[in-house]
C-alpha cells in the first residue's frame, strides 16, 4: 500500500505509467470541445421543453401541480484526474470521479466503510481459506452493451496482477495464485495464503472490473458497469455522466451528473455561493464553513476520512535519525493549536498512524503530549547544536501549508529552526516522496484505508527501518483470528508512537458543502470517492 | 489654431510646476513613511510575529491591534512593517542589479556605437526585454526554487535591459556634444570619457528611472509572493498576506485591505516621486522656469 492518496490528480503517477502519460497526450479532446456547443444547445432545448412541459402539466393539474423535480446535479471537486482509468494510475482524483459511479468492483465500500456486495452478489470461502468463489450478478451489462461475465473478472484481475501491470496497488492482488472461470456467473479466486481481508481489497477503486473490449480507450472513454455512463470530459473543466438506463441494480436517481473541477479555494467558495455547483466534495477552505452553516440554503456535512495527517520526519538521515530529536519534535507539537489554526477546529487529534473511528484504534496522544520544556531537555540530551536548522517541505493543500507554518512556529519555540519551502505536487513527489527523499520534515495526509503497513517498507519516504514492526506486519497478513489481529494492530500502533517515527497530528475531516435540498451524499470518505448513485433532490 | 497654443504662456507652465512639485512632496511623504516603517521594524514592532496567537485569530482593528490580526493571530500592523522591509529589500537589490550591470553595458555599447559589440550587447538586451518580465520571473523562481533571493535575481535581470537601453540612448546623444569632442582631442580614452563626462550627465535620468523601476520591483515582488514564489514563510510579505487573506475576504476584509493599501500607497508614492523628480530634472522644464 504505497500510495499517498493525496489530493492531487497529477500527484501520484510514476514515469513508467503509460496510463498517465497517454491520458494527457491522446484522446478525443478536440472531439469533446467541438461537442460542447452542440451539447449545450441540446441541453438548452431540453430545458426549455422541460419547462414548457412543466407549465402545461401545472395548468392541467391546476393549483396542485408541484414544481418539476430537479434531476441533474453539479458537484464541485478540487482536483481534475489526469485520466479516467482507476486501474492503471495512482491518482486519487480518478477514483473520486469514477468509483461506483462508472466502475464497480466485485465488492464495494459503503458510505460507512463497510464492504458490501458489488458485482459479486455473494461469495463462499473454502474451509482452508484459500479459495473464494464469487457468484456474480446476472444481467449486468457494460455501457457499450456487452455482457458482464466471469471472463471479464478474470481479465481484470489477471491484468492488474500481471508483471507489466501499471496498477498502483499491486499489493492488493499479490496474494492471488489463480483466477478461474467456472461458468459465466461464477468465478473462483485461489490465494497463496488465507486472507480474511480479500473482499476488502476487492472493494478498492484499483480493483474495479473492466472489459477487454474497451480497455484500449479506457483512459478517455471509461466503459464500466456502473449506474452512470460516461458522457463527456471537457478537460480543464468538467466530466459529465448520464444515468445508465440498463443498470442491473438500483438505478441512479439523477438523470445526469456533472463533476466540475475548481482548484482555487476562493473560486470554490464563490461557485457554491452562486449556485454554480450544487455541492462541493472535500471543500478546501474550512474557514468558510461557518458561513455556509449559517446560510439556510446550504448544508455542511462533516465526516471523517481515512486521512492520517502527519508531520513526516526523515528517519534516514540526521538529525531525525535520532529518536531523541524525533521525540523532542513530538512534544513541541500542540495539536489543538494546529487543528484550530489550520483546520478551524475540524479534525480529531491522533497519537499514532491509525484512524480514530476504527474499532482497533488506541489513543496514544499522551505519549506525545504538548510539553515544550521536555522538548528542550530532550534536544539537550540528544546533544544537537541549537538552533537546529532543518528543511520543511510543504505540498499545496491548505492543511499542509497552514499546518506547516504553525508547526514551524512551535518548533522554533524549542530551538528547532525549520526553513519552509512551499512546493507544487510534482516537485513534492520528485524530491520528497520518491527518489532521493531529500527532505527533513513534511506534512501530508495519508488517505488510504488501513495503511499502517506503509511503515513496514524501509524504502518508503519515512526511511523507517524497524524489523520488529516489519515482522509484525508480515505476520498480520497470515493471522485470521479477529481478536489476535486487533491485538497486533494495537501493538503496531504503539510501536510507531513509541518510536516517534512521525509527528502524528490529526485525522483529516471530510467537509462537504451542499444545497440543503440534496440527499444521499457520502458524509464520510472511507475511500476516495464521490458516489452519486444514491444522490437525489428533495423538496 | 487657437491663440494660447501659439504663444508659450508663462502662467500655466508655472502652475504645472507647482502642481507637479506637490505630487513630488506627496510621493516623498508616502515613500518615506514606508521606508521609516521598514527601518523602525528592525528595532521595534507592536507585536512579535514569530509567535502565533491562534486564540486571537481574525480579529478586526482594535486598540490592541490597530489593523487587526490575521488567521494565525499575528498583528497585521507588525506584519506590514516587516513586510515593507522585504518589499524594499527586494526592490532595492533588484534595481541595484539592474543599474550595476545595465548602466556599464549601456555606456560600453554607446562608446563602441555601431560596432559588433554594440549589436551583441543591445540585441541580447532586446531579447531579454522581449519576454514578459513577470512571466520569466515566475519561470526562474520555479526552476531554481522559490525564495526571496531568486525573486531578487529574477526581477534584477529584467531591470538590466531597461537601464542598458536608457543609458545607451542618452549616452549616444551626449557623445555628439562639443565638450566630449574636446575631451577626445585632449586624449582621453572612451572608458575615461564615459566615466568622467557621460555618467555624471545621465545620473539624474537614472535616478528617475530607478524610482520607477523600484515601484515596479515592489509590484513584482508582491506578485511573485502572491503566487507563492517570493519570500517564503515566515518572512512576511505583502503579496503573500494578500494571497493568504483571499478565502477570508467575505468575513474578514481587513486582512486583505491593509496589505493591499500598503502596496497601493507605496507604489503610488514612488510613481508620484518619480514623476516629480523627472519634472525637476527635465532640462526643458528647467529652461522654462528660468
Amino acid at each position: 500500500m504505497l500510495r499517498v492518496r493525496s489530493l492531487d490528480a497529477r500527484a501520484v503517477s510514476t514515469d513508467d505509467d503509460p496510463g498517465f502519460a497517454g491520458g494527457l497526450a491522446k484522446g478525443p479532446r478536440t472531439g469533446n470541445s467541438s461537442n460542447v456547443g452542440k451539447n449545450r444547445e441540446n441541453d438548452m432545448i431540453a430545458k426549455i421543453s422541460a419547462a414548457g412541459l412543466a407549465s402545461v402539466l401545472a395548468l392541467t393539474l391546476g393549483a396542485g401541480g408541484a414544481q418539476a423535480q430537479k434531476m441533474d446535479l453539479t458537484l464541485g471537486l478540487q482536483l481534475e484526474p489526469p485520466n479516467l482509468d482507476p486501474t492503471s494510475s495512482a491518482a486519487g482524483a480518478i477514483d473520486q470521479v469514477v468509483y461506483s459511479n462508472i466502475f464497480e468492483g466485485l465488492t464495494r465500500f459503503g458510505p460507512d466503510g463497510s464492504v458490501n456486495p458489488g458485482l459479486a452478489k455473494s461469495w463462499d470461502i473454502s474451509d482452508d481459506g484459500l479459495t473464494y468463489t464469487f457468484h456474480l450478478v446476472e444481467g449486468a451489462k457494460f455501457h457499450d452493451g456487452t455482457d458482464f461475465e466471469a471472463t471479464d473478472v478474470k481479465f481484470s484481475l489477471d491484468r492488474a496482477r500481471a508483471d507489466d501491470s501499471t496498477n498502483a496497488q499491486k499489493a492488493l492482488f499479490a496474494g492471488i495464485a489463480s483466477v478461474d472461470v467456472v461458468d459465466p456467473a461464477t468465478v473462483t479466486v485461489t490465494l497463496t495464503s488465507p486472507d480474511g481481508s480479500f473482499p476488502f481489497k476487492m472493494a478498492w477503486g484499483d480493483a474495479v472490473i473492466v472489459a477487454p473490449e474497451s480497455i484500449d480507450t479506457i483512459a478517455n472513454d471509461p466503459i464500466g458497469t456502473g449506474a452512470f455512463k460516461f458522457s463527456k470530459w471537457v478537460q480543464g473543466d468538467s466530466v459529465t455522466m448520464v444515468k445508465n438506463p440498463d443498470y442491473w441494480g438500483t438505478p441512479a436517481q439523477l438523470d445526469s451528473a456533472t463533476i466540475k473541477f475548481i482548484s482555487d479555494p476562493t473560486a470554490a467558495f464563490a461557485a457554491v455561493m452562486a449556485g454554480d455547483v450544487d455541492a462541493f466534495g472535500a471543500f478546501p477552505a474550512p474557514e468558510n464553513l461557518p458561513q455556509f452553516e449559517a446560510d439556510p440554503r446550504f448544508q455542511v456535512l462533516i465526516g471523517s476520512t481515512e486521512g492520517e495527517t502527519i508531520l513526516a520526519m526523515n528517519n534516514g538521515r540526521p538529525p531525525f535519525d535520532n529518536k531523541l530529536v524525533r521525540e523532542a519534535v513530538a512534544h513541541a507539537i500542540n495539536r489543538p493549536e494546529i487543528i484550530d489554526g489550520a483546520m478551524f477546529g475540524y479534525g480529531t487529534p491522533i497519537g499514532t498512524f491509525f484512524a480514530p473511528h476504527n474499532p482497533d484504534y488506541v489513543d496514544l496522544t499522551n505519549l506525545s503530549d504538548y510539553d515544550p520544556e521536555k522538548s528542550k531537555a530532550l534536544l539537550e540530551e540528544a546533544g544537537v547544536a541549537l538552533p537546529l536548522k532543518v528543511k520543511m517541505t510543504l505540498p499545496p493543500p491548505s492543511y499542509a501549508r497552514r499546518g506547516g507554518e504553525i508547526v514551524a512556529a512551535e518548533l522554533r519555540a524549542v530551538g528547532i529552526e525549520p526553513e519552509i519551502e512551499n512546493v507544487e505536487w510534482s516537485q513534492w513527489l520528485e524530491t520528497t516522496f520518491k527518489g532521493a527523499h531529500d527532505y527533513d520534515l513534511t506534512i501530508i495526509s495519508h488517505t488510504e484505508p488501513m495503511d499502517i503497513g506503509i511503515y513496514a517498507n524501509p524504502e518508503y519516504y519515512f526511511q523507517y527501518d524497524n524489523p520488529e514492526f516489519q515482522n509484525l506486519m508480515s505476520d498480520l497478513t497470515r493471522v485470521t483470528d479477529e481478536a489476535e489481529r486487533s491485538d497486533m494492530l494495537k501493538q503496531a500502533q504503539t510501536i510507531l508512537a513509541e518510536d516517534y517515527v512521525s509527528g502524528f497530528l490529526f485525522q483529516l475531516p471530510m467537509q462537504t458543502v451542499a444545497n440543503a435540498k440534496i440527499e444521499g451524499l457520502w458524509v464520510n470518505a472511507p475511500t476516495q470517492a464521490a458516489d452519486l448513485t444514491a444522490v437525489h433532490w428533495v423538496d | 489654431m487657437s491663440e494660447p497654443s501659439l504663444s508659450p504662456a508663462q502662467t500655466p507652465s508655472t502652475l504645472r510646476i507647482v502642481l507637479r512639485s506637490r505630487s513630488l512632496i506627496l510621493g516623498l511623504v508616502l515613500t518615506l513613511t514606508f521606508v521609516a516603517a521598514a527601518l523602525i521594524s528592525f528595532v521595534w514592532v507592536p507585536y512579535d510575529i514569530a509567535t502565533l496567537d491562534i486564540a486571537n485569530k481574525i480579529k478586526g482593528p482594535s486598540g490592541a491591534h490597530w489593523l487587526g490580526t490575521d488567521h494565525y493571530g499575528r498583528d497585521i500592523a507588525s506584519m506590514i512593517m516587516q513586510g515593507a522591509r522585504t518589499s524594499i529589500a527586494v526592490a532595492v537589490l533588484a534595481v541595484g542589479i539592474g543599474m550595476l550591470i545595465g548602466v556599464p553595458l549601456g555606456l560600453w555599447a554607446a562608446a563602441r556605437r555601431g560596432s559588433l559589440l554594440d549589436e551583441v550587447i543591445m540585441r541580447t538586451n532586446d531579447l531579454v526585454f522581449a519576454f514578459p518580465s513577470l512571466l520569466i520571473a515566475v519561470m526562474i523562481t520555479s526552476a531554481f526554487g522559490p525564495s526571496a533571493t531568486n525573486a531578487i535575481i529574477a526581477i534584477g535581470i529584467f531591470n538590466i535591459p531597461v537601464f542598458a537601453r536608457l543609458t545607451r540612448s542618452s549616452a549616444l546623444s551626449l557623445w555628439q556634444r562639443d565638450y566630449i569632442l574636446a575631451a577626445r582631442v585632449a586624449g582621453k580614452g572612451a572608458a575615461r570619457i564615459s566615466w568622467e563626462h557621460i555618467l555624471p550627465n545621465i545620473t539624474n535620468m537614472m535616478i528617475v528611472q530607478g524610482t520607477i523601476q523600484f515601484s515596479l520591483g515592489i509590484l513584482a515582488e508582491a506578485g511573485l509572493s502572491y503566487v507563492g514564489l517570493g519570500a517564503q514563510p515566515p518572512t512576511p510579505s505583502w503579496g503573500r498576506m494578500l494571497a493568504d487573506s483571499q478565502t477570508f475576504i467575505s468575513f474578514a476584509p481587513h486582512m486583505a485591505l491593509f496589505p493591499g493599501l500598503a502596496i497601493l500607497l507605496t507604489v503610488l508614492g514612488l510613481n508620484l516621486m518619480g514623476d516629480g523628480l523627472r519634472d525637476l530634472f527635465d532640462p526643458k522644464l528647467r529652461r522654462g522656469r528660468t
